[in-house]
């Protein structure tokens, strides 16, 4: 592969071996490029540099110049002789400029890493069993890697506040921060909400929250993320599981538009947590605390865990029959989704056409954007449905068309997909005078009495895609099985239309891509296995000059804006 | 392809079975006047010796205190996969607060457990102890599941050599007189 032209390169030489990388980078990500570790805490690729952990000192040299002369200084060998710096430099603070020299596998730097991490466990308590950071924690990983393996430390160790809360969802532990302050600049730079700093001096420093408030902001579990220790944990996962445990699937945040990519955490079949996975694209390596929740609905109350027709619990492939039965009498009409996947709102366009061209309603669900990893579009998927060819406008957010048109008697059979139609302006009067297929994942108000109900999977139980706010093509994967007694959404949509239309049609993620690849024109080519981690962007044409809600957030400027008008 | 191999014929001594019985014989009238070395299990038992690895169970410090913090090395380290721990917070008024983790649940499966002592040997807590019991009987499959009720009952208090949590606690009394 031939990398486009850069100009602007400088070419480093770390341990030996030379590495070309962009102007202003610094000496970690340089080494990172090249496969070297440098060992840091306080450093972040997303905030700024402070440099006060001193964890990634390195030795540094230039290329020696003869000022006179302005001619290099040649060594016995005839190459150019190296000037290096009489004391270590740290890496993070240290941008690459050409010829720069790097040593980080020297004596002096060894006995570097050594001294700090003695410094930095000196009022460390040994709190591994009971801290939830085991496992993941960069001072076990570097003591491990880079200190000198025992203690000389016999005084008494400090002692600060433990089991504080920061905030409802942020606890924290002072005796194992060890002052990096990442945390203080996440709330500064990201959430722009700076309560967070140092108080005392010397060994006597305590991170602590402002008088009179609280780390309450939506992002505040990020400081849990980027804390290298286990000073700030969280307060929903804190003591559940240890980390060593979890296996993580990457998923996708489906409380809005923005699609921030996430890590899910779980074991033997059950979810623990929620994290952030590094997308430069979409989110960096943030998300919102809201969307972290949402692997409560897997085990919810009102959870549909099986199937039903007429009221009883009945196998999916008999409440499909039930189903096939009452939309092959026609006077059809189906409100789809925004929060169902791309395969599953293109196999409901299958089932639309199907059952004698059903006309499809979409709800629109809005919230106000927070300008960071919440947009006004309160769904994961609208761009999906757009590009499917679902709908052809934005929705509204009421159904008041449907309503009509079951007032006027023209509908006789309603699908609903994941929609709660009390909240989209259906009265109960019209739900009565309609027969109800209801493929959802939860109970939802009004729908009680539906014909059928088919249940389906949440997103973290399936594997599919989303289209974000950017057109950005994510996908998800299953992270934990699903109840017992539900099906995968598209074998249920792929049944209704093989059925209806008497054509067999594909029902997995892979199979559904080789179809939409064939039929759409953005998604030619395409295939589900293809899509990389960090998603894909798919040429919207005119769809992308749609009015859509979303203001401005992070990496994205509505299509408006960015045209300059 | 069959390879023969010939047999010797068998000398005289040996064709009057005379030797054998006589050799059979010496041993039992040895065993007949050597002491006897059988125990009358169950009435008498054995003599544990130091080291024997018998049943898992949990135990507490000789002040009362739980001393299984919940940090599931056991778990991960079983290799039969006998035990399952649901961990829980100590609540802030407990006087053992400052240990702040305790176990909710701590199920050993005695049916799937291989007495290796890996558990014992991980351990940072010195919590368990493969004791000395080493007869597991019940008539169903789930009372052989020790809850942690159960494995406190049959670990009782060992003697404690370190008390780091009570130094901790004390170190958190002294510390704030900076």
């Amino acid at each position: 592969m031939t990398a486009p032209a850069q100009t602007d390169l400088v070419t480093v030489v770390i341990d030996g071996k030379e590495i070309a990388v962009p102007k202003g980078t610094n000496i970690i990500e340089a080494a990172s490029r090249l496969g070297i570790e440098i060992p840091h805490y306080c450093y972040h690729p997303k905030l700024s540099v402070v440099g006060n952990c001193r964890m990634c000192l390195v030795e540094m040299g230039m290329p020696m110049i003869d000022r006179g002369s302005g001619k290099p200084i040649l060594d016995d060998h005839g190459g150019q002789k190296i000037g290096w710096m009489p004391r270590p430099a740290i890496a993070c603070a240290t941008a690459a400029v050409p010829g720069m020299q790097i040593r980080t596998t020297t004596e002096l730097v060894k006995q570097c890493r050594e001294g700090v991490m003695e410094f930095l466990l000196v009022n460390h308590p040994l709190d591994c069993p009971i801290c939830d950071q085991a496992g993941e924690c960069r001072l076990q990983e570097f003591a491990t890697d880079y200190g000198r393996g025992y203690s000389r430390f016999i005084e008494e160790k400090n002692v600060k506040p433990k089991r504080t809360r920061l905030g409802p969802r942020v606890m924290l532990d002072d005796e194992r921060c060890i002052l990096c302050s990442r945390c203080i600049r996440f709330c500064q730079e990201v959430p722009k909400d700076d309560v967070l700093g140092f108080v005392d001096r010397g060994s006597y420093s305590t991170l602590t929250c402002y008088p009179g408030k609280q780390l309450e902001n939506n992002y505040s579990l990020n400081t849990v993320d980027i804390c290298p220790v286990g000073a700030l944990t969280s307060t929903d996962f804190r003591f559940k599981m240890r980390v060593w445990f979890l296996k993580q699937t990457p998923s996708i945040d489906t409380e809005s538009s923005v699609g921030a990519n996430t890590f899910v955490w779980a074991r033997e079949g059950k979810i623990y947590r929620i994290t952030p996975r590094r997308n430069d694209a979409v989110n960096d390596t943030w998300m919102a605390d809201s969307g972290r929740e949402l692997y409560q609905q897997v085990e919810a109350e009102d959870r549909l865990n099986a199937c039903h027709a007429s009221g009883k619990p009945v196998p999916a492939p008999e409440a499909l029959q039930a189903a096939v039965a009452l939309l092959k009498e026609g006077k059809t009409a189906i409100v789809g989704s925004a929060r169902a996947s791309l395969e599953e709102q293109f196999l409901l366009k299958k089932v639309a056409r199907a059952a004698g061209g059903a006309p499809v309603h979409l709800v629109a669900h809005t919230g106000e954007g927070d300008g960071l990893l919440v947009s006004a579009d309160r769904t994961p998927n609208l761009r999906g449905a757009l590009l499917t060819g679902l709908i052809d406008t934005l929705p509204p957010a009421s159904l008041e068309a449907l309503g009509a048109a079951i007032d006027a008697g023209e509908v006789q059979t309603l699908v609903v997909v994941r929609e709660d139609l009390l909240a989209a302006g259906l009265t109960e009067a019209q739900l009565e005078r309609v027969r109800i297929i209801h493929l959802d994942t939860h109970r939802r108000p009004g729908l009680e009495r539906a014909a059928v109900v088919l249940a389906g999977l949440t997103v973290f139980e399936k594997a599919g895609s989303f289209v974000n706010q950017q057109f950005r093509v994510q996908k998800f994967q299953k992270a934990v099985p699903g109840p017992g007694g539900a099906a995968e959404d598209l074998f249920l949509l792929a049944t209704l239309a093989a059925e209806l239309g008497g054509e067999s049609m594909p029902s997995t993620p892979a199979s559904v891509w080789q179809a939409m690849a064939a039929e759409i024109a953005a998604f030619r080519g395409m295939t589900f296995a293809g899509i990389p981690d960090d998603g894909v962007v798919v040429e919207a044409g005119r769809l992308a000059e749609l009015p859509f809600v979303e203001g401005e957030s992070l990496h994205y400027k509505p299509a408006a804006e960015a045209a300059g008008v | 392809m069959a390879k023969v191999i010939p047999r010797k014929p068998l000398t005289l001594a040996e064709r009057t079975y005379l030797p054998q019985v006589l050799g059979g014989l010496k041993t039992t009238f040895k065993r007949m006047v050597s002491p006897n070395v059988t125990l009358e299990y169950p009435e008498e038992r054995p003599v544990i010796p130091e080291g024997y690895r018998g049943v898992p169970t949990l135990v507490k410090d000789p002040d009362g205190r739980e001393k299984c913090v919940s940090c599931q090395l056991c778990e991960f380290v079983c290799p039969p996969k006998a035990i399952k721990i649901f961990p829980g917070e100590i609540p802030e008024d407990a006087p053992t607060a400052h240990v702040e983790k305790a176990p909710r649940d701590f199920q050993i499966d005695m049916l799937r457990c291989i007495y290796c002592g890996l558990c014992q040997e991980v351990c940072p807590e010195e919590a368990i102890f493969l004791q000395e019991i080493f007869s597991v009987t019940g008539y169903t499959r789930s009372e052989l599941v020790y809850n942690k009720q159960k494995l406190y009952e049959l670990g009782g208090t060992l003697p404690d050599r370190h008390f780091k949590w009570e130094k901790k606690r004390q170190a958190a009394e002294r510390g704030h007189q900076h």
